[in-house]
């Protein structure tokens, strides 16, 4: 296993900007995902590091050595790909023995090797089989198996969870992120599912239209967004527009006077947006006491997620912020027509200024 | 109304069982009596039979026309489905794999010959060797790689449209993990293409010879003095007689071409390609 890094990275088709300078370093033994919408580039990335596209500007250097003008067969990367891309044709032991034949090793050894991959994959005894009499989840372990066999120096993950059933991804989840750190495997991870993201990432990558937003860890994303895009994408936000009036004060184009003192609130003046965790609010039937923020409104629409509430609460003509309640016995569940109030304290609002 | 709808559903059925019926009895039928001729104990067809016999399959062997039409046919259907796989497998990798602006019209040239009526394509093979023959002062029309230079060009369509159909159904992420896993393009394209494209091959293989087998319209411009295939054999053969050698000749071919056919359907799933 070995450090990875990405150097000004950028993949150009004609004017569209797939990836734009990407710059990223990865340590040995991390666990780091890239995270973004579909389109984002994240992808691209990924297999710009595998060699399978060719990057416009930048580089890549993979434990020490610079890869980027290498093809794929000669970097030591292994990928487990979405489809799995297992060879059809091949049994299981011979799918994974792929690798070790075209780097030569002697038979025995590769035998023992193949043994030993199955074997960490849970899938001993499975050597014979043909990809197509495994189930969905098995085959997902033989793609994870065929890559670690070969000792790859980093591993590459493209959505390797997106075609199991919710169930078993949870599952694969919990395996794939302790075989990570058990065989301390310097890897990178796409998917665009956050929740995937968050449990599995030592970092996160969150990527937009070709650049990275922001790189961080998930309470870094999830506290201290650095933009509207990223505070959108990583958790929930109900965003009200409207100007920062003075730090700490922003009013909405409804009107509204709000403190806060979250991140991006040290502005002093522009239009923006103050950005709201659906969480972080309090509804009641009366103002709370001891929060900075309280405000009268009229429940709209009251959406039931078995264990959580979302109420929609509109506070002027112009502003609408999502409430989420825990769905508590004998809590206060208000229905749509009631009056209510939203209370925060100043520290939940984030301001983003244009 | 429930009784209707079942009537209504039972006589759809009928209506698409009687049409398959019809259409195979349309396909079957002259096959059936040409069969059934080839074993009539009388010269002259007719019906119904005086008896039957098999004296009209062991009158073949005694035909040395029918034998070496037969050998011909056979070497040419050989030769030509070789050399069309070799042409024809790399152009369908090509078709299917790469982007380029002439794309689509190559495509529907490689397909043209089985679509051309054969006496078409044989008035312009001829001109072509003859005027080859012209230009260079070399023997070309009427000799045996002409014969199967041009049986070529009838191969190379099958092979192409069967590999191309079997190529869209090979995932390319397969080729990348093999790539990624440390083979070259080469070391890929034998390892792990060339097995998952196989039904395509084989197949494009067969309906390659047998159509290469059966051609008689371009052929007949391109064979020379003391080198006819079997189809112009049987061509010939009818304009002077009309006794049953010629129905059992048929059920020779008919033999062989679906023996090959079962062979060849045991190994790979002809249904699955074509």
């Amino acid at each position: 296993m070995a450090r990875l890094d990405l150097h000004g990275l950028s993949k150009r088709y004609g004017d569209f900007h797939a990836v734009r300078e990407v710059t990223l370093e990865i340590d040995d033994g991390e666990f780091l995902v890239l995270l973004g919408p579909s389109g984002c580039g994240k992808t691209t990335t990924l297999r710009m590091v595998a060699g399978f596209i060719e990057p416009s500007a930048g580089n890549v250097r993979l434990a020490g050595q610079d890869v980027t003008q290498l093809p794929p067969w000669k970097r030591n990367a292994g990928m487990v790909f979405q489809s799995y891309a297992l060879f059809p044709h091949l049994t299981v032991a011979q799918n994974v023995a792929f690798g070790l034949e075209m780097r030569k090793l002697p038979r025995a050894d590769i035998n023992k090797r193949v043994d030993e991959a199955l074997a960490l994959v849970r899938l001993g005894g499975y050597g014979g089989r043909l990809p197509r009499q495994l189930s969905g989840g098995q085959q997902q372990r033989v793609a994870l198996a065929r890559a670690l066999a070969i000792r790859p120096d980093v591993l590459l993950l493209d959505e390797p969870l997106s075609n199991l059933d919710a169930k078993l991804r949870q599952e694969v989840r919990v395996e794939i992120h302790e075989l990570q750190h058990q065989l301390g495997l310097t890897t990178v991870m796409v998917t665009h599912d956050q929740e995937e993201a968050l449990t599995m990432a030592d970092r996160l990558v969150v990527m937009n239209e070709g650049s990275v937003r922001q790189v961080g860890t998930q309470r870094d994303l999830y506290e201290r967004p650095a933009d509207r895009f990223v505070a959108g994408f990583v958790g929930r936000s109900t965003f009200l527009e409207g100007a920062v009036e003075a730090p700490g004060r922003f009013r909405t184009d409804g009107g509204l006077a709000l403190a806060c003192s979250g991140s991006g609130s040290g502005a002093k003046s522009g239009r923006g947006v103050l950005a709201l965790r659906p969480e972080r609010l309090q509804v009641a039937p009366a103002p709370i006491t001891g929060l900075d923020n309280g405000l009268p409104g009229t429940v709209e629409f009251v959406s039931y997620l078995g264990a959580l509430i979302d109420i929609h609460v509109r506070l002027s003509p112009a502003d609408r912020l999502v409430v989420q309640i825990a769905n508590r016995e004998g809590g206060f569940a208000p229905e749509v027509g009631q009056s209510v109030h939203v209370s925060w304290p100043a520290s939940a609002g984030l301001v983003f200024t244009e | 109304m429930a009784a209707l709808a079942v009537i209504r559903r039972r006589a759809g059925r009928w209506a698409l069982n009687g049409a398959a019926g019809v259409a195979l009895a349309y396909i079957l039928l002259p096959l059936i009596f040409v069969v059934w001729l080839a074993f009539f104990r009388q010269e002259i067809p007719s019906f119904p039979p005086e008896g039957y016999s098999l004296r009209w399959f062991a009158a073949i062997l005694d035909q040395r026309k029918f034998v070496d039409g037969f050998s011909l046919s056979f070497q040419v259907g050989v030769l030509a489905t070789g050399v069309g796989l070799l042409l024809g497998v790399p152009a369908a990798l090509c078709l299917a794999r790469r982007n380029f602006t002439l794309r689509g019209p190559l495509a529907n040239l490689l397909l043209m010959p089985i679509v051309v009526p054969g006496v078409v394509l044989g008035t312009a093979m001829y001109v072509f060797q003859v005027e080859v023959e012209n230009g260079l002062d070399v023997d070309v029309l009427g000799t045996f790689y002409a014969l199967v230079a041009g049986h070529i060009v009838i191969v190379i369509p099958w092979v192409v449209r069967l590999v191309t159909a079997s190529l869209s159904g090979v995932d390319r992420a397969t080729e990348e993990a093999a790539q990624n896993l440390g083979a070259n393009p080469w070391v890929t394209f034998w390892r792990i293409t060339l097995p998952a494209i196989r039904p395509g091959i084989v197949a494009g293989a067969l309906f390659g010879f047998v159509t290469s087998f059966g051609n008689l319209e371009m052929s007949l411009f391109l064979v020379g003095p003391g080198r006819t295939t079997l189809p112009i054999v049987i061509l010939q053969y009818l304009e002077w007689k009309i006794d049953p050698t010629i129905a059992a000749v048929s059920v020779v071919q008919i033999v062989l071409i679906g023996t090959a056919m079962l062979i060849t359907d045991r190994y790979v799933k002809l249904a699955r390609v074509v």
